[in-house]
C-alpha cells in the first residue's frame, strides 16, 4: 500500500469518528423532549412553565406527588384508562389478525367476483381519511351498540381491514400452492390446512401486521373518542386530551407524570420488539 | 407476486375451499360493511342533505358544497394545510434522507442511532402535542408570548413536531432503499474516479427513487391528514377576525376544521361538515392514486 492511499484511509477513519460524534450529539438532542417529560414530571406545577429546562432540585422537587395526584386526575382513575387501552388494543389486534389472515388467504386462493370486489374495496379503503366516515361511523356504531370496549374491536376490524387484508393477500400469493395441494391429497380440509399449514408460514406477515395495528390502535384518539361513551370508558389518549382540553389551568406537573406513565409501556414495547417494529414499518410503508 | 395459474376451469382444491367462504370471509365482510362501506355510502349521501342526525336527512342537492366552499375558515384551513404539507414534506425528506445516508456509511453506533431516531414515531399524536406544548411554552414564555398567540409560531411549532415524529419513519424506508443499491455499481463508480458527491447524485439517488417517491407521498398525505397533533398543540388558536366579521382559527388544518364543523358549531352545519369531508376525501384519495400511478410507472421501468 502506498503512502497516499494510507493517508486517505486514515482520513476516512477520522471522518467516520467525527460523524459518530456528531450523530451522538444529534441523538441526545433527539431524546431531549422525552427527558424534559421525565424532569418536569417531578416538578411542582408552578415551576413547569417558569423553569421548564431546569433540573427538578430544591423547592421544585415534587417527588412522587405528581404521580399520586395524576392517578385520580379529572375524576377518572388513570389505571382504568390504561386498562381499557391495553384491552382494546389487544382485542382489536387479535381480531384483525385472525379474521384478516383468513380472508386474505381465501382471497388469494379463490378466484371469484366477490373476492375481487372485496379486495378492491379494501385497497380503496386505505386512501379514505377517517374524517370522511367519522360522523356516520360513530352513529352506526351507536345504533348497533358497538360503543363499549368489548365491541369496539369490531369497528377497528371494519375500518382497519384494508391494510391487513392487502398485506395478507400479497404474502399468501407468494406461498407455493403445492404444499396445500399435498395437504388436500392427505385429506386435510381447508380449515385445517389454513390453521396448521398456512398460519405458520404467514408468521412474519402476522408480526408485521400485528405491530402496525398495535401502534395504530394504541395511539388512536378520534375513533374511540367518538364511538365510546367517554364518561364511562376512556383510553389513555382520550384521558390525556380530556384533562388538557377541558381544564384551562390544569396541573402541568401531574400531566407530565401521566404522560410519562403513558409512554413508558410504549418504550418498553419498542425496546423489546425493535427488530420486528422496524421490519413491520418498512413492510407497511404502502399506507400513510 | 406469483404468476397467475393458467388452468382449465377450477382446481378441485379451489372448489372445496370455495365452499368455506362464510367462515373465511363472513366476519371480515360484516365488519367491513359496518365499519367502512355503509358509513362511506351514507356519508356521500348525507353530503347532499340537510340533517342533524342520520335519521332526519332531507335531500337538498349541492347546497352543502356551496356552503363549504364559501366558508372562509375552510378555505383558510385548505391553504394552511397545503403549505404545511409541502413545507413538512421538504424538511422531513431532506433530513430523513441525510440521516439515512450517514447511517449507511458504516459509522460506529449506526444501529443505536437508528433506534433513537425512530423512537418518537411510537408516541401518539395527542401525547406528542402535549410534550411539545410544554417545551414551546417553556421557551416562548421567556419572550412573553405563547404558541397559542401567534399563527407563525403555531405553524413552525407543528412543523417541528411532525419532523420529530416522522423523520425516523422515513429514515427507515430510506435505509431499506439505500441498502438495496447494488454494491458493484458503487464500486464501479469509485474505480472510475467519481467523487462522493457525484456517486451520491449519479448512482445512489437514481437507485433509491422508489423509496423517495413513497416517502414524498407518505409525508404529503400525512401532512394533509394531520389531526391529533393539531388538536393537542394549538387546537387552531389563535383566532383572527377577518373582513366581514368572520372569525377564523388560524392554525386549524383541514381535518380539525371538519371536526369542528361537525361537533363544535351550530347544529345546522352538519351537512356542510359532511360536504367538507367529501372534498377532503377526494383530495386525499387523489394524492393516494397519484402515488399508486407513480410507483407503478417506476416498477415498469426497472
Amino acid at each position: 500500500m502506498n503512502e497516499k492511499k494510507m493517508r486517505t484511509l486514515s482520513a476516512e477513519r477520522r471522518h467516520k469518528k467525527i460523524m459518530t460524534v456528531v450523530m451522538a450529539i444529534v441523538c441526545i438532542l433527539w431524546v431531549m423532549p422525552v427527558i424534559m417529560v421525565v424532569l418536569n414530571s417531578f416538578k411542582f406545577n408552578t415551576f413547569v412553565k417558569t423553569d421548564t429546562f431546569a433540573l427538578p432540585t430544591g423547592e421544585m422537587w415534587a417527588g412522587v406527588q405528581n404521580f399520586v395526584k395524576g392517578m385520580t386526575f379529572g375524576n377518572y382513575p388513570f389505571w382504568k384508562s390504561a386498562l381499557y387501552s391495553v384491552m382494546i388494543t389487544l382485542l382489536s389486534t387479535a381480531l384483525i389478525l385472525l379474521c384478516c389472515s383468513m380472508a386474505g388467504w381465501f382471497i388469494a386462493r379463490v378466484n371469484s367476483i366477490f373476492c375481487k370486489i372485496l379486495y378492491f374495496l379494501c385497497v380503496f379503503s386505505m386512501v379514505v381519511p377517517f374524517q370522511m366516515v367519522m360522523f356516520t361511523l360513530s352513529k352506526t356504531a351507536d345504533t348497533l351498540r358497538l360503543n363499549t370496549p368489548w365491541t369496539i374491536p369490531i369497528v377497528y376490524l371494519g375500518f382497519g381491514a384494508g391494510l391487513a387484508i392487502f398485506m395478507f393477500v400479497g404474502f399468501a400469493k407468494s406461498i407455493p400452492l403445492e404444499i396445500e395441494e399435498a395437504a388436500a391429497i392427505d385429506g386435510c380440509g381447508p380449515l385445517r390446512t389454513f390453521f396448521q399449514i398456512v398460519v405458520p408460514m404467514l408468521r412474519p406477515t402476522m408480526i408485521s401486521v400485528g405491530i402496525l395495528e398495535i401502534m395504530w390502535v394504541w395511539n388512536d384518539y378520534l375513533l374511540p373518542y367518538l364511538v365510546l361513551d367517554i364518561n364511562e370508558y376512556r383510553t389513555i389518549p382520550i384521558h390525556i386530551q380530556y384533562l388538557k382540553g377541558s381544564y384551562g389551568t390544569v396541573d402541568l406537573g401531574a400531566t407530565m407524570a401521566l404522560i410519562l406513565l403513558a409512554i413508558i409501556p410504549v418504550i418498553v414495547f419498542y425496546l423489546a420488539c425493535q427488530k420486528y417494529i422496524i421490519k413491520g414499518v418498512a413492510a407497511g410503508a404502502v399506507k400513510g | 407476486m406469483s404468476k397467475p395459474k393458467k388452468k382449465t376451469g377450477m382446481s378441485s382444491l379451489e372448489r372445496t375451499t370455495r365452499r368455506w367462504w362464510p367462515l373465511f370471509l363472513g366476519p371480515v365482510t360484516a365488519a367491513f360493511i359496518i365499519g367502512f362501506v355503509w358509513p362511506f355510502i351514507q356519508g356521500i349521501y348525507l353530503s347532499f342533505c340537510k340533517f342533524k342526525t342520520t335519521s332526519d336527512a332531507q335531500f337538498i342537492g349541492l347546497g352543502n358544497y356551496v356552503n363549504a366552499f364559501q366558508d372562509a375558515s375552510f378555505r383558510h384551513a385548505f391553504w394552511f394545510t397545503a403549505l404545511f404539507a409541502i413545507v413538512s414534506l421538504v424538511i422531513i425528506n431532506v433530513l430523513a434522507f441525510l440521516i439515512a445516508y450517514l447511517l449507511t456509511q458504516g459509522i460506529r453506533g449506526s444501529n443505536l442511532f437508528r433506534t433513537v431516531f425512530f423512537a418518537p414515531n411510537l408516541i401518539g399524536g395527542i401525547v406528542l402535542g402535549y410534550i411539545w406544548s410544554m417545551i414551546f411554552d417553556g421557551i416562548l414564555s421567556r419572550f412573553g408570548t405563547s404558541i397559542l398567540l401567534n399563527t407563525r409560531l403555531g405553524f413552525w411549532g407543528l412543523i417541528i413536531l411532525v419532523c420529530w415524529q416522522q423523520i425516523g419513519y422515513m429514515m427507515i424506508i430510506y435505509i431499506a432503499g439505500l441498502q438495496n443499491v447494488p454494491g458493484d455499481m458503487l464500486e464501479a463508480a469509485k474505480i472510475d474516479g467519481a467523487s462522493k458527491l457525484q456517486t451520491l447524485f449519479k448512482v445512489t439517488i437514481p437507485n433509491v427513487m422508489p423509496s423517495i417517491t413513497i416517502c414524498m407521498f407518505l409525508s404529503l398525505t400525512n401532512g394533509f391528514k394531520l389531526f391529533d397533533q393539531n388538536l393537542a398543540l394549538t387546537a387552531g388558536q389563535p383566532i383572527a377576525i377577518q373582513a366581514g366579521g368572520v372569525s377564523v382559527k388560524t392554525t386549524e388544518m383541514l381535518a380539525l376544521n371538519i371536526y369542528n364543523t361537525f361537533y363544535n358549531s351550530n347544529a345546522a352545519a352538519q351537512g356542510t361538515a359532511q360536504a367538507k369531508a367529501v372534498v377532503f376525501f377526494v383530495l386525499v384519495a387523489a394524492l393516494g392514486l397519484m402515488q399508486l400511478a407513480f410507483t407503478r410507472s417506476k416498477e415498469v421501468q426497472q
